[in-house]
């Protein structure tokens, strides 16, 4: 890991399946875990927040530590085909538990819709004693605040105003990042280097404009986490989706930073790849909120 | 080698130096046998911690009556002891065992992210400090069950966060060891080592890795949506916001059930690998195994409500769950004819490992059978939340996957260590271990049968006998695994040299390694014919 040398990073420089010896940034990662998860314990209990925040300080210093040795060794060309293949697996898979994540918030959402508001609406025998005992009177209805209207009343949030935009924004940028990925296939720098820069701009247009759908739900709306299961469904999975588009953004800009440096070729960029995948699987996501969450 | 860059040459020096010395070793290590044991140890501690708190309930269930600790207390232990055997026990030993053998089952020279590797370990250290720390802290630890329904855990008081955040630690642990495992087994196979060739171990943990990662996430979004009803005010499981308790339970169960086959799998992977050793007789039915663990995998998925049938369900759903449940009974029952068969006319020496594994196949058998009981729905509806649901459970969990990771601990600690551990003391573990889980679990199957419900500090007088002969059984075992740790630890320590081949019937790749193996394996790659 010392000497860094001239090598051909057009291809893999080695058959050799590298297994680095020892690693710092691991046991970082676990001390900076438990500090932030300590944290968060001790300031949901009321106590302060500083715990909590220097955890995530750890976490951030560990990723960014962590991410320059791995770069750094596939500069060097340490890596081998069948690293690459080991890398591309651990994203996929990883994809795959993020899928499995917002599959239970989508789950909670479907479940409340078909089942459980119906039911304390009356709906089937098997709602009847519930409604009959505790609410009679409440309608089933969606969106609802549930049959004590907790949090109070509410307006939904409309699907063709911000939400629709925003659905725009997100599929533009699932094209433009594939444009940077063809520039970067034929060798066509500039291509690489404004596709990603749109693509990061889109990203972050996003978010602005979902905070200020947020804003305007708390303000005018008043549609809070408190409104009852439509207000949790529905910021549980916006808020969920929105905290992946920021890692997605950040992901695209190590990238983009790392293609002005030149550290892509056509034939080595599983980088470049593994956060393609994951802005395509943000944007996959957020097509389901879009017509679960805002239009159906 | 040869096209090596200088860098790499630098880095092939180290290659042939041992391990680092001290604590940084075991701190900072990449290497998959370091961290293979690094689990192993850790588990092995947590099943005498989660031990005791089995021993602090069985000692309050003696007489009836309250007599050692409170109510809360009890139920602190209840379901400490659950989480801490499932998620520190049961689980991290299966996946020291994954470290330690898969590269070695299939000719790889490490686990194929090997610094992830380090980090899903020293995790669970720390998530378990987590966890252990509410015992003390003003209120005490969780105390509604390890299943956590609302709304009854959300009364729980400071050790809430605690326990939430605890759970998201091991979760994110076991989804990176998963990944790891899966990218191992697919990527790193010595040439000719087909899938089909691949040994059952291997086999079993691809699919429990799959398991791992489609339903570790399930779980965590479970607890999330606990954690924002408690402090953010949100509905999921409130009725009176348009929400439902029992949404809890689907989506925990959603996660549970595959989680039970989480921690059988690899066991049955284990026993495939005993039983042809000692019988010296190859497995019977190798592919049928690999079938019928997939089946087992695909059906856990939509079994998940035979855990709620008491709960309120449509009729089509109760009935669904029930027939679906049976069917898993065929793939089992594919199994253990499997491993009968493999026996059938073999020339069997009972070591101890052979024994454990004999022990697994009849009583887990036994467990299965409970658990055909208990997914007839009608028959549920009385056994549901007794000492029935008990007695099947343990006998799946210590009698079959506790066994399972026994059996292994002596079938590969020579190879590990370099010794034989002493035969006559394993036999005597064996036998107090195989006598005392029976006088402890089979009694519950009458206590729940007349109706003695679980989880309760104090009971009826006329349950009063079993529950006596109960607690007895608890001392039995869970003094005998004293004994265990004696064993390990004179084994580790030194003993008669083992052979590279151990066992005169063993077959695979590891066999071929010398005992205790160096500390790099397979950095080229085995031929596999
Ligand atoms: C033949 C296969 C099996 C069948 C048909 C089966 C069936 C069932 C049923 C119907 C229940 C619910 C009982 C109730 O709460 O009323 C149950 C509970 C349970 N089973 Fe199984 N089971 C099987 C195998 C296993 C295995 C292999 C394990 C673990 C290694 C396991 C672990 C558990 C646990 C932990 C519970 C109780 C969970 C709780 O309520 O705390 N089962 N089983
Ligand atoms: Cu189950």
């Amino acid at each position: 890991m010392a000497a860094s040398h001239a090598h051909d990073a057009s291809a893999f420089t080695t058959d050799h399946y590298y297994v680095p010896h020892q690693s710092y940034w691991p046991i970082i990662a676990s001390i900076g875990l438990f500090t932030m998860m300590l944290g968060a314990a001790n300031w949901l209990n009321g106590g302060g927040v500083i715990l909590f925040w220097i955890g995530v300080a750890l976490i951030l210093i560990t990723m960014f530590g962590w991410f320059s040795t791995v770069i750094h060794e596939s500069e060097n060309g340490m890596y081998s085909a069948q690293m690459d293949r080991s890398f591309r697996l651990g994203m996929v898979w990883f994809i795959f538990s993020e899928v499995m994540f917002f599959a239970v918030f989508f789950g909670a959402l479907f479940y409340a819709r078909m089942y459980s508001v119906p039911w304390l609406g009356g709906e089937t025998d098997h709602g009847l004693l519930t409604h009959g005992l505790l609410w009679p009177h409440y309608e089933a209805a969606w969106p609802t605040g549930g049959p004590e209207r907790i949090g109070g009343f509410f307006a939904p949030m409309g699907p063709w105003g911000l939400p629709a935009i925003n659905t725009l924004i997100l599929l533009s940028s699932g094209v433009t990042i594939t444009w940077a990925h063809w520039g970067l296939i034929e060798g066509n720098r500039a291509a690489l280097i404004k596709g990603l820069a749109a693509t990061v701009a889109l990203g972050v247009l996003f978010l602005s404009l979902q905070g200020y759908e947020y804003v305007h739900a708390y303000r005018d709306l008043h549609l809070t986490p408190q409104s009852g299961i439509y207000g949790s469904t529905f910021y549980m999975l916006t808020g969920f989706h929105g905290l992946h588009v920021t890692i997605g953004v950040i992901i695209l800009l190590v990238i983009l930073f790392r293609s002005i440096a030149g550290h892509f070729t056509p034939q080595r960029h599983f980088a470049f790849e593994a956060a393609a995948w994951y802005w395509h699987f943000v944007d996959v996501v957020w097509l389901g909120l879009f017509v679960f969450v805002y239009w159906l | 080698m040869s096209t090596a860059s200088p860098a790499l040459d630098h880095d092939h020096d180290h290659e042939h130096h041992g391990p680092a010395r001290g604590l940084k070793r075991w701190l900072l290590t990449t290497n998959h046998k370091d961290i293979g044991t690094l689990y192993l140890l850790f588990s092995l501690a947590m099943f005498f911690v989660g031990g005791a708190m089995a021993l602090v309930i069985r000692a309050e269930l003696f007489q009836p009556g309250m007599q050692i600790v409170d109510p809360h207390f009890f139920n602190q232990m209840t379901t400490m002891h659950a989480l801490i055997m499932v998620f520190g026990a049961v689980m991290p030993a299966f996946v020291g065992l994954a470290n330690w053998l898969i590269p070695m089952m299939i000719g790889a020279p490490d686990m194929a992210l090997p610094r992830m590797n380090n980090w899903s370990f020293w995790i669970l250290p720390f998530a378990f400090t987590l966890l252990l720390s509410t015992l003390f802290i003003p209120g005490g630890g969780p105390a509604g069950g390890w299943t956590l329904y609302p709304p009854l855990v959300l009364q729980t008081g400071q050790a809430f966060p605690f326990v939430i955040l605890a759970i998201h630690m091991m979760g994110v642990s076991s989804i990176m060891g998963a990944i790891n495992v899966i990218a191992t087994i697919l990527n790193m196979r010595a040439p000719g080592m087909t899938l089909m060739k691949m040994p059952l171990f291997v086999w079993t943990w691809l699919i429990t890795a799959f398991l791992l990662i489609a339903v570790m996430p399930v779980l965590a979004g479970a607890v999330t949506m606990l954690l924002t009803d408690k402090y953010f005010g949100t509905s999921f499981f409130n009725a009176a916001g348009g929400g439902d308790p029992v949404l809890f339970q689907h989506i925990f169960w959603f996660f549970g059930h595959p989680e039970v086959y989480i921690m059988i799998l690899p066991a049955f992977g284990i026993i495939s690998h005993i039983i042809p050793t000692f019988a010296r007789k190859p497995l019977f039915g190798y592919a049928s195994m690999v079938y019928a663990t997939a089946s087992i995998a695909f059906l856990s998925f939509i079994v998940w409500a035979h855990h709620m049938f008491t709960v309120g369900m449509p009729l089509a759903g109760i009935l669904f769950f029930m027939y679906a449940t049976m069917l898993i009974a065929v793939p089992t029952g594919v199994k253990v004819f499997n491993w009968v068969a493999t026996m059938w006319r073999g020339s069997m020496t009972f070591e101890t490992p052979m024994l454990f594994a004999i022990a697994f196949v009849i009583l887990f058998t036994i467990g299965g059978f409970s658990g055909l009981m208990l997914s007839i729905a009608p028959a549920d509806f009385q056994y549901h939340d007794t000492y029935f649901v008990v007695a099947h459970f343990h006998y799946v969990l210590v009698p079959g996957s506790v066994f399972s990771l026994m059996a292994a601990a002596y079938y590969w600690l020579p190879k590990w260590t370099g010794h034989m551990y002493n035969e006559t003391l394993g036999k005597v573990h064996f036998w107090l271990s195989v006598i005392g889980v029976n006088i402890l679990f089979f009694p519950q199957h009458f206590l729940g049968l007349a109706g003695m419900p679980r989880r309760i500090p104090d009971y009826a007088l006329q349950f009063t006998q079993f529950n006596m002969i109960s607690t007895v059984g608890a001392f039995i075992f869970g003094l005998s695994q004293l004994l265990f740790l004696y064993i390990v630890i004179q084994t580790i320590r030194g003993g008669a040299k083992a052979t590279d081949q151990v066992w005169d019937g063993a077959k695979g790749l590891e066999w071929t390694l010398s005992s205790p193996p160096p500390y790099h394996t397979f950095t080229t790659a085995p031929e596999v014919k």
